[in-house]
């Protein structure tokens, strides 16, 4: 595969060494995936895999004006990244990540028009990371029930205090046993 | 009657018996359970009734797919929060007199699954279980010692009027309030009537 | 049989396949659901549904016009709690993703987690590792194949026969892990426990005599009448929609797509082996049935080159390989393998702490689903029960 050859077609893509994978800016993710999946070279007829990833903000350290390390926080953002991989001619895999502008209302357009096996892995991650896909043809919750309103994979999501003790507490349990004790006498306070 | 005339009258062809024991017996061997499966437990409940295991040893082999022609329900496998309402329905649609085998670790407290934001812990939160087996998931010959405790549990009722059984009592619906699925989590998340919260019973520090 | 391997006409068909959409969502608005459709919903209890799997079907008169799969009775937070916990307390769980399948589940996820950190497997542990997870191939063809039938009416007889030769394989999945389907068998650089002679002794004799047991079963079944007739033509998935749906596995190959990732990957010590991919050439639930019948046949053929060439002795732990503390670089990873129900992909992305910060898995059946509704319009509701049961899903891997 002539990735070069991709990534002098699409300049406004960014090669992320780390994780080897093109960061999309999420105007151009359409076009992109259209490119793979047409090329003759590419032929990326597979969706395999669409998941998505909470990235909370953080602190991180960048080089300042002065040229000293600075401290910044680096705000959070959802971010969905695809593997395609090809069928027809058996190779792959190549990575896509697409990132929203912040977590309060992540919009990213739905890839399901150009490859159905998203259909229902972009439901999923609208169900449990809140993303909304626009130009999915039928975005619903799909394991939560419709009333649910929070989105549970998310690294902030706070689950109900339903505590009950356990024999074995340990650690994190131990930690909403805390928890529901505190709200319990707040409740009865 | 003593035993002494019991086995003489048996000897000359006679069988005397209560008709409790009738009774009893004839339901004890012929409990059919739901056609009902929910996760993992649900495969070794088959091969429970599949030949090896032989669940028809125990006149509990018919799996009847609707609740109005069941006695017996057994919850294999973890109960989800998504899930409870449409089991709690079920239950409530079977006839009297019905039973409840907690099958595994998840439908006892939700098991390994316990800390999950979807996952019930324990059904008996919402329906009355009368037979619990530990495991995940419980082997085939665990089932099937539940199905004998229960066996046991149905020869103990009496027709007597000291305990009158349950299911004759008018007023006795045992039906039990359906939970819905609220903005976060079940409303209500527990039916008070049979299931209390443990207390913590050491300090927490 | 057709060759996708170079550049043909064929492969032209996938790429210029029209644009996917669901279809259904344009057939009819609400108020033609009111004049003359039947809704009804399928699930989640329902003998047929293999689980807590629901369906709302739109029919009219018999024949379906809208089927839209329910998904979530069975969400048991399997990525959010693996998020919380180590990386060596995560496999058990996915013993219960798949809950037919545990030993390839944990093959999946060991592999992933060996790839992101690097930890090297010795060479009989990856032979244990083929021997164990064809012999979980076999348990869950056969009993797709009871419960196919069991589906289309044959209440009983062929689900009897294959829980019969599924308790054998059990019986040896227990001797090597102390359970029966939740073996959680697998660690990171190796296997836990070693096969003993008496062990492999058994699994000789598996592989000796399961052809036999296919050979009868086939003779009782797959030439029966009703069988073909309810079988053949129905539930029809053309390839081009399979490859764009994401639709991988046995049922990829029913609709003619030599796609089989223990050949295009290699993953493991398959490169050693030599065996065929079946392939289908309608699609239809015949095909699927047939793709996985052959497919048995042909991981018995591994099964015996495995216990030939595995080695006498040797390690089936690396000793360098840290299963406690374990804590990979930051870095993330996509690993998948050819588990029975399809492609079985992990998703980990790393951190550097004791836990994953995300952990998602690609699940076969439920992508596999996709394709449901476009293969069930148009037939009639009997036929849904057929087509759904050929599709083999397990709900602990589709809603996880």
């Amino acid at each position: 595969m002539n990735t070069e050859r991709f990534a002098a077609q699409f300049p406004q893509m960014q090669w992320d060494a780390a994780t080897s994978s093109w960061i999309v800016p999420h105007q151009s993710l359409l076009e992109i995936a259209l490119f793979l999946k047409t090329d003759p070279e590419f032929r990326m007829d597979l969706l395999s895999n669409v998941a998505g990833v909470d990235w909370l903000s953080s602190k991180e350290k960048v080089r300042g004006e002065d040229g000293k390390p600075v401290e910044r926080e680096r705000p959070g953002y959802l971010e969905v990244v695809y593997h395609f991989y090809s069928v027809s001619a058996k190779q792959g895999p190549i990575v896509l990540r697409c990132r929203t502008d912040g977590r309060a209302t992540p919009i990213l357009p739905s890839i399901t028009p150009l490859y159905r096996s998203a259909e229902f892995q972009e439901r999923e991650i609208y169900d449990l990371y809140g993303i909304v896909f626009s130009g999915h043809p039928d975005l619903r919750r799909i394991l939560m029930w419709d009333e649910f309103e929070d989105f549970p994979m998310r690294k902030d999501y706070v689950s109900p205090d339903d505590y009950e003790w356990e024999p074995t507490p340990h650690d994190d349990v131990l930690e909403r046993a805390r928890q529901h004790r505190r709200e319990e006498e707040r409740r009865r306070a | 009657m003593d035993d002494w005339l019991k086995s003489e009258l048996q000897r000359a062809g006679v069988f005397v018996t209560t008709l409790e024991w009738v009774y009893n017996q004839s339901r004890r061997s012929s409990v059919w359970p739901l056609q009902f499966g929910l996760a993992c437990c649900a495969i070794e409940m088959i091969a429970t009734a599949a030949a090896r295991y032989d669940l028809a040893r125990f006149g509990a082999e018919v799996f009847r797919p609707t609740p109005r022609q069941a006695d017996l329900m057994i919850v294999a496998g973890t109960v989800t929060k998504k899930m409870a309402p449409q089991v709690v329905r079920i239950y409530n649609q079977m006839p009297e007199p019905k039973y409840v085998i907690a099958m595994g670790a998840c439908a006892i407290s939700g098991g390994p699954f316990k800390q999950g934001y979807n996952v019930l812990k324990g059904i008996d939160r919402f329906i009355p279980v009368d037979v619990h087996i530990p495991g995940c998931p419980p082997r085939p010959e665990a089932l099937l010692n539940a199905l004998m405790f229960l066996q046991r549990k149905i020869d103990r009722q009496t027709l007597g009027a000291a305990q009158p059984l349950r299911w004759y009592d008018p007023m006795d619906r045992a039906e039990f309030p359906v939970p819905a699925c609220g903005a976060h989590d079940l409303v209500p998340t527990h039916t008070r009537a049979i299931w209390k919260p443990e207390a913590s019973p050491r300090p927490l520090t | 049989m057709l060759d996708l391997g170079g550049a043909n006409a064929a492969d032209g068909e996938i790429l210029d396949a029209p644009l996917y959409g669901p279809r259904s969502y344009r057939v009819f608005g609400d108020d033609a659901l009111a004049k003359h459709f039947l809704e009804i919903s399928m699930g989640p209890h329902h003998p047929s549904t293999h689980g807590v799997f629901r369906m709302d079907v739109v029919l009219d008169g018999e024949t379906v016009v809208r089927l839209k799969p329910v998904f979530g009775y069975l969400h048991r937070n399997h990525e959010k709690l693996a998020e919380t916990m180590s990386w060596l307390a995560a496999i058990p769980y996915t013993d219960r993703l798949d809950y037919f399948c545990s030993m390839t589940n944990n093959w999946a996820y060991v592999l992933a987690v060996e790839k992101l950190a690097g930890i090297a497997v010795p060479e009989r542990a990856e032979y244990i590792r083929v021997i164990v997870g064809e012999l979980t191939r076999l348990v869950n063809h056969i009993c797709l194949a009871g419960f196919l039938l069991a589906d289309l009416g044959a209440l009983g007889t062929p689900l009897l026969y294959a829980f019969r030769e599924r308790e054998k394989i059990l019986d040896i999945f227990e001797e090597i892990s102390g359970a029966r389907m939740m073996c959680n068998y697998m660690r990171f650089g190796g296997v836990r426990v070693d096969l003993s002679p008496e062990a492999l002794q058994k699994i000789h004799r598996i592989a000796e005599r399961f052809p036999f047991f296919l050979d009868e079963f086939e003779a009782l079944v797959s030439r029966n009448e009703i069988l073909l007739s309810r079988c053949q033509g129905v539930g029809v998935l053309p390839r081009h929609l399979a490859v764009n749906a994401g639709v991988t596995g046995p049922m990829l190959r029913a609709s003619g797509v030599d796609y089989d990732l223990r050949k295009v990957d290699r993953y493991g010590i398959y490169d050693r082996f030599e065996f065929r991919v079946p392939l289908g050439e309608h699609g239809d639930v015949y095909d699927r049935y047939m793709v996985r019948i052959l497919e048995m046949r042909e991981s018995v053929a591994i099964l015996r080159q495995a216990l030939a060439q595995i080695p006498e002795k040797g390690e089936i732990m690396n000793p360098q390989a840290k299963l406690r503390n374990l804590r990979p670089k930051p870095g993330e990873i996509y690993s998948r393998i050819e588990s029975p129900k399809g492609e079985l992909g992990f998703y980990l992305i790393s951190d550097g702490g004791p836990c994953p910060y995300r952990y998602r898995v690609r699940p076969p059946s439920f992508i596999n689903l996709t394709v449901l509704e476009d293969m069930c319009l148009g037939q009639k509701i009997a036929d849904v029960i057929v087509i759904f049961g050929s599709v083999d899903i397990v709900l602990g891997e589709v809603d996880r």
